[in-house]
């Protein structure tokens, strides 16, 4: 127990002690802005609105999915499932946009990713085993299902009505990147403006406690996989629908991105905090990290080491911060 | 006094979290085989003090003396090495491991690092020390909180320590179990240990303890010798004033002929419960009375639906659910403020406001999304209802004194007022202050209509407070009993005599 008296009435006082918490909190925001001058300087090319709407619209499928997967996190759970989910929806769609209607394959993705996300969700709830494990299997199973859906086969849909979504622009704008914009601001809304978004922070802050205070605990941890799975699916569709091409193989790996953008954000690994504007911070500074590497022409060899070590030292700041 | 009968000595240490000063030149001897009680209200600044001395704080100014020897950058590790144990209120324990394996944790008998035989000779020599009686392969998961705190002490023991700080010990034992951990102390005392001990219960301190410290705001306000101290005395410290425990006066009992608001009929659990039969009138306070492991909590979680009934049945409002779960009880306006609060009451990653709203966020919200206006004046309300400090409705609870957060867990409940609240052990681990607040608002749900449940290992607590209350033993219930002609020694000799009765049946059914 921590004994405290009276922490309402200190006046808000600048100290190092203040700027330490400023900045392990807002971290991930600093050093995005510290890119963006050091970039800006290094290269003209950089600070152009083609430029950084170009890193946007590349980041939109990695930043949906971070966004729904920030839920899964605060929610006290982990989808390791994510890509191979991204894989099926991207299949899947593209087979139905050929053989049925490209707009039915549009719709396809982000539900037949919703199933696969409750599938897994009732997998963990129902049989009480960790999110983790389940989820590590069902990517298997799922890439399966994609291979099994092509024959392992690529699938080209070079169809107007469909590929839009990838390609299209509104103004400067990708549609992609508008879609990304929306579903953002719908997961903050579901995360903080709803009964849901308590619920999914009181499951993965302390579940005991949820469960002792009438909330349907697997209920809001189907619901969140679920989410997640939607995200997957609509992320999937957005790339098979840029590329036109649908590949079984599509989005491996994804799901490690995913979860590396969250954490590096500062949503806390161990649940019941965090946000859904850290996730994307996270992915858009991976995604300058990128950026950054193709235009100073830097050995892209050095691009995971690098993001790999900014995400040590986010870790290790984010850690010093709860311990007192 | 010599300087070598001192075992600790701490002078003018301060320590800040933050910009919140916690303590403030503290200066304390406490002396060779002496059992040195700290007492004040929560946020007083006992527990830091024992903290710093147990190495889990660093103080920020002044010095530490462990044996003459001054210490600086200590540490848990360190400050055993030197022969100091902190047994803590939150007991610090590998649950998915033995008493036997907890208790020689790191020192287990070794032969090069190899494990060999030889712990289970040493706990049994041990045992001579402690008479626990506590099973040395038993999980350390299956335990009560009573037996936990038992292997915490074997385990300081173990580790020969001679400086042994005791967190709120008897805040989880019954009066005879913390009579056993008294007896105890007595026997470390007398082998030349320190102990420092910090609690509330001032009767256990009276009875127990050589010397006394009383803290108020994060300084010390006294140190003197027990003798020639009251229960009053040290409140009226503590405080900075002069008052007394005043138990509120109950408002009047409803008639016998009132419909029961809950009511069990030949209850049987697998937890343990054996033919429950109880009923709680709206408006009254019902106590259960018994030892810990008489089956308290499991009659609380049968009626908020957390545990199933196998036979017999359970009413609310006159309709049987034979199959309640929490949302369903919930629904009903059952409540449940359990034992544990932050392990089962509080979201410790939240703050005040998602933490009062959890139980009722229906009716702050409209098709799911939240009225923020609604809720932040609803928050508002209980934090002025129940005098919460700090008093933001964005407060960081985990940061909460164990008053505070206890009132939180509270608002969480009374913000819709429910038909049947049920409270177990409301006031453990709280100070005077908190701890009055929890009884008004014991007595103003009763006034107000609301069925109460009371579950407190205090008997002085449930029977002062509770119109009629239920005698428990074993999972069962052996009698009813009128609060207000009952006398804690009655009921305690009642529950021995009970127990003493149902061994003998026991022996007499299987000879």
């Amino acid at each position: 127990m921590t004994d405290m008296t009276t922490t309402g009435k200190t006046a808000p006082r600048i100290t190092a002690a203040t700027i330490g918490d400023f900045a392990r909190q807002y971290g991930v925001l600093i050093i995005i802005a510290a890119l963006l001058i050091g970039l800006s300087f290094a290269s003209e090319n950089f600070f152009t609105a083609r430029n950084l709407l170009n890193i946007l619209n590349q980041s939109a499928p990695l930043a949906i999915i971070a966004c729904a997967l920030t839920l899964v996190i605060i929610g006290g759970g982990f989808d390791l499932s994510t890509g191979a989910v991204f894989g099926v929806a991207s299949v899947s769609a593209g087979w139905l946009a050929i053989n049925v209607d490209p707009y039915v394959g549009i719709a396809a993705g982000p539900l037949i990713g919703m199933f696969l996300g409750a599938v897994n969700g009732l997998i963990i709830t129902g049989f009480g085993v960790h999110s983790f494990l389940v989820t590590l299997a069902t990517s298997l199973v799922y890439r399966g299902i994609a291979i099994l859906i092509t024959g392992g086969a690529l699938i080209p849909v070079r169809i107007a009505e469909f590929s839009w979504l990838g390609r299209e622009k509104i103004g400067l704008v990708n549609v992609a990147v508008l879609v990304f914009l929306a579903f953002m601001v719908l997961m903050m809304f579901l995360l903080n403006r709803t009964t849901f978004g308590r619920k999914v922070f009181a499951v993965g802050g302390n579940e005991e406690a949820a469960i002792l205070s009438g909330i349907r605990t697997n209920l809001v941890k189907v619901m969140t996989f679920s989410l997640s799975g939607a995200a997957a699916g609509l992320a999937g569709v957005i790339s098979v629908s840029r590329i036109s091409m649908a590949e079984p193989q599509a989005g491996a790996g994804m799901e490690l991105e995913a979860i590396a953008a969250v954490i590096l954000g500062g949503t806390s690994i161990m649940g019941g905090a965090g946000a859904v504007w850290r996730s994307v911070s996270g992915v858009l500074l991976m995604a300058l990290i990128g950026n950054g590497f193709n235009i100073l022409n830097v050995n892209p060899f050095f691009k995971d080491l690098t993001t790999g070590v900014i995400i040590v030292i986010a870790v290790a700041l984010a850690a010093s911060a709860s311990r007192r | 006094m010599a300087q070598t009968d001192i075992a600790v000595r701490v002078q003018g240490v301060a320590k800040s979290f933050g910009s919140t000063r916690i303590l403030n030149d503290i200066t304390i001897d406490f002396h060779k085989g002496t059992v040195h009680a700290l007492v004040g209200e929560n946020g007083a600044g006992k527990s830091s003090v024992g903290k710093i001395v147990g190495g889990y704080y660093s103080a920020d100014e002044g010095v530490v003396e462990i044996f003459g020897d001054q210490v600086t950058r200590f540490s848990p590790r360190d400050a055993l090495q030197r022969g100091v144990a902190m047994i803590h209120q939150e007991l610090q324990l590998v649950p998915e491991l033995t008493v036997l394996q907890n208790v020689f944790l790191g020192l287990e008998t070794n032969s090069g690092g190899v494990l060999t035989r030889g712990d289970l000779a040493r706990f049994h020599d041990l045992e001579k020390t402690c008479e626990f009686a506590l099973d040395p392969n038993a999980k350390v998961a299956t335990l009560r909180i009573a037996e936990r705190q038992k292997v915490e002490i074997m385990r300081a023991v173990a580790r020969e320590a001679r400086v042994i700080i005791m967190d709120e010990p008897t805040s989880s034992l019954t009066e005879d179990e913390a009579e056993r951990l008294h007896a105890l102390i007595a026997r470390l005392k007398s082998q030349g240990t320190t102990v420092i001990y910090v609690s509330h219960f001032l009767d256990h301190i009276i009875a127990n303890c050589d010397s006394v410290t009383v803290m108020r705001d994060g300084q010390v306000i006294r140190t003197d010798p027990i003798a020639g101290e009251t229960k009053q005395s040290l409140v009226d410290s503590m405080l900075g004033q002069a008052s007394e425990i005043i138990w509120p006066d109950l408002p009047p009992a409803p008639a016998t002929t009132v419909a029961p608001v809950a009511e069990l009929r030949n209850v049987h659990t697998s937890t343990g419960l054996t033919d429950i039969s109880l009923k709680i009138r709206p408006g009254e306070i019902v106590g259960l009375i018994g030892l810990v492991g008489a089956g308290r909590t499991e009659i609380g979680h049968v009626m908020f639906g957390a545990d199933r009934i196998l036979s017999g049945s359970y009413s609310i409002d006159g309709v049987e659910y034979p199959r309640l779960t929490i949302p369903q009880a919930v629904a009903k306006g059952v409540a449940l403020v359990p034992e544990d609060r932050r392990k089962q009451g509080l979201v410790l990653t939240q703050t005040t406001r998602p933490n009062v709203s959890l139980a009722s966020l229906g009716k702050i919200a409209r098709g799911g999304i939240l009225k923020p206006r609604t809720e932040r004046e609803r928050v508002k309300r209980m934090i002025d209802h129940f005098g919460i400090v700090p008093g933001r409705i964005d407060g960081d609870v985990a940061f909460y004194s164990g008053g505070n957060q206890q009132k939180v867990l509270l608002s969480k409940w009374a913000v819709e007022k429910p038909r049947l609240l049920i409270l177990d052990e409301p006031s453990r681990g709280v100070d005077i202050g908190a701890r009055q607040r929890i009884h008004e608002f014991i007595v103003e749900m009763a006034a107000a209509g609301v069925g109460v449940l009371l579950i407190s290992s205090e008997l002085e607590e449930v029977i002062n407070l509770s119109h009629r209350g239920y005698l428990m033993s074993e999972g069962r219930i052996f009698a009813e009993a009128d609060c207000r002609t009952l006398s804690v020694e009655t009921a305690l000799h009642r529950i021995f005599h009970a127990q003493s009765e149902l061994d003998q049946q026991e022996k007499g059914t299987n000879p």
